[in-house]
């Protein structure tokens, strides 16, 4: 009697819990819309998509290593597939809108990231890394060989066009708000996945999986589907930024760049929501302003360090460091 | 008349290069018994666990539950068949809540565990029956603590709330009580107690106090083959046993082995 009186109590407590931090987490997203929405008047508005492209690839690949376990070392050919496809098809055909080539990109990208899983999600740990690696390294090869691509040259002059036909989106305002409602939009959707039922099994799966096995879980489903989310979301960042860019380059297919989307989401915060948009922010920062100044040719062996200070000293990343900071410092 | 035999292995056989682990095993579980698995350490009890729930494959030989051939399903199937295991080392989901660590394995049932686009509240709901359960093994004041902080007294409790939560039908606890002090064996004992009402049990264990006290068999098995089964008594006054136990000059085994000493003068 005593007891299921208690039980309720907890209970009340828990839920209670539960929305204070909902609306904790609204007034984070209120306080960074609207620092977004007023950036492009005090940045370059070019700069900022940059940023917003590569925050949405680490957004994406964090889906995966963060909240999945999953360390994908082949994000760059969903990025790369991305933006290929959606440059092939704006500049060869012109009767398609913007967002026709961006959404064919997106599922270039989702096709590819299923046959990406389905061969190597029996894999773990280092094997996996290395069969998304190998598979990255394949659709490398075929980008180089290819002539659509314009291979060492890059696909140019790639054209934004207009959104629904109606958007004229060679104005960079147009496209910083079209590029930042994109993000918002995938943002939240990776918010709602990683709090779902959905969620809350990939959360099992990376902490104990042979107990998530046993409790009747088929694990290998669950990593397809959110290597498939990931794969979508990195293309869709890739297309994204050859409409931006107006340019498809080999850059973003070499394993340089699924390196630099681990270093982002390592900096910034593996396995927490903002962490990578604030590790991609300050990742592309320090490339821009080293490349500015007399180190331009130290960008690597500084980004090689700043990683290994990471790693060894601020294993949370930024922000990972911030919430502990505060939970140990503010209750 | 309906099988009498809930799990029932036939020859099972599990061989790693050259060297066989479990040889000839002809296990017969009856309905709503705690069936005990008894042995050195290295005699296989832990590889049986792991053939019933296919975390390993069989070499040869069947397993069968309720008369139906499942040496052939995988992991998962087997779960969702109603055999639900345990480990060794305490498996928990340790960055979450106990309460959280419940629902996992409640939203099995649900069918919206691939809804990802779904609220996280819509799984609220599942709440009071978790709060029920974690009251049942004692452990509603911890609902919210994050399960990594938890005693491991009552990181071993939740697991065995998480297991229920499954309603399994065979219940297999790989040593429950192992790494406890002797006030958490008791209550690991009573909880299994309670828990096995309605349901069968096969567990492994080492303190043999915890065996004589709750099974109604047992099983030894040396050197992956079984050596003897029966109830306590008949087991504990087997020579072959007590030479098993006691024979083993393995520093290991020491503890075991006064274990039973003790319950052997204690049954006297």
């Amino acid at each position: 009697m005593n007891n299921s009186v208690n039980s309720t109590d907890i209970h009340k407590v828990i839920v209670a819990q539960q929305k204070a931090q909902d609306r904790k987490k609204m007034m984070v997203n209120g306080v960074l819309l609207l620092l977004l929405l007023a950036a492009p008047f005090a940045f370059y508005p070019v700069f900022l998509m940059k940023i917003l492209c590569f925050a949405l690839f680490a957004v994406a690949f964090n889906l995966l290593f963060g909240f999945t376990g999953l360390l994908s070392f082949g994000h760059a050919a969903f990025l790369a597939t991305g933006g290929y496809t959606t440059g092939y098809l704006l500049s060869n055909y012109s009767g398609l809108t913007t967002e026709m080539g961006i959404i064919a990109g997106t599922l270039a990208a989702t096709v590819m990231g299923t046959a990406f899983a389905l061969l190597s999600i029996r894999r773990q740990g280092i094997y996996f890394a290395m069969v998304t690696l190998a598979l990255a390294q394949l659709v490398f090869f075929f980008y180089v060989q290819s002539d659509f691509t314009g291979g060492e040259d890059g696909m140019h002059g790639i054209p934004r066009g207009k959104l629904l036909g109606v958007l004229d989106l060679e104005d960079n305002m147009n496209m910083y708000y079209f590029v930042l409602a994109v993000f918002i939009g995938c943002y939240l959707l990776v918010q709602r996945i990683v709090s779902s039922p959905y969620g809350q099994v990939l959360k099992a799966i990376k902490q104990n999986e042979p107990r998530a096995v046993s409790l009747g879980y088929n694990v290998d489903r669950y990593k397809i589907l959110a290597f498939v989310i990931s794969a979508a979301l990195a293309g869709l960042a890739g297309s994204m930024k050859s409409v931006v860019f107006q340019l498809a380059s080999l850059n973003d297919a070499h394993w340089h760049m699924s390196g630099e989307v681990i270093l982002m989401t390592l900096v910034g915060g593996m396995g927490t929501l903002l962490g990578p948009v604030v590790g991609a922010t300050f990742v592309v920062n320090v490339e821009y302003q080293l490349a500015q100044g007399p180190l331009r040719d130290w960008v690597d062996p500084i980004l090689g360090g700043i990683f290994v200070l990471t790693v060894l000293a601020f294993r949370s990343g930024i922000v990972g460091e911030i919430q502990k900071f505060m939970k140990k410092n503010l209750g | 008349m309906s099988e009498p035999y809930v799990l029932e292995t036939r020859n099972l056989i599990k061989e790693f290069k050259g060297f066989v682990a479990v040889n000839d095993v002809n296990l017969k579980i009856r309905q709503g018994d705690i069936h005990a698995l008894i042995g050195p350490n290295g005699a296989g009890k832990t590889t049986v666990f792991n053939l019933l729930t296919k975390f390993l494959i069989p070499t040869r030989g069947q397993i069968l539950y309720k008369g139906e051939d499942i040496t052939s399903l995988k992991s998962p199937a087997i779960a969702r068949k109603g055999i639900i295991r345990s480990f060794q080392i305490s498996a928990v989901f340790p960055h979450m809540t106990a309460l959280e660590n419940i629902r996992v394995a409640l939203q099995t049932a649900e069918g919206t565990s691939f809804s990802f686009w779904k609220s996280g509240t819509s799984l609220n709901k599942l709440n009071e029956r978790s709060m029920e359960l974690l009251e049942s093994v004692g452990l509603a004041e911890y609902a919210n603590t994050i399960t990594v902080e938890l005693a491991y007294g009552r990181k071993r409790a939740l697991e065995l709330a998480t297991t229920l939560a499954m309603e399994p039908e065979l219940l297999l606890l790989d040593e429950p009580t192992q790494g406890m002090g002797s006030e958490d064996v008791d209550r690991v004992v009573e909880l299994v107690r309670k828990a096995a009402q309605g349901r069968t049990v096969l567990m492994v264990e080492h303190n043999l106090s915890v065996v004589s006290k709750l099974c109604d068999r047992i099983t030894v098995l040396a050197q992956g083959a079984v050596l003897t089964e029966g109830d306590y008594q008949t087991v504990s006054a087997d020579p072959q046993v007590r030479e098993v136990y006691m024979g083993s000059d393995g520093s290991g085994e020491r503890g075991v082995a006064s274990a039973e000493d003790d319950n052997l003068e204690a049954a006297q």
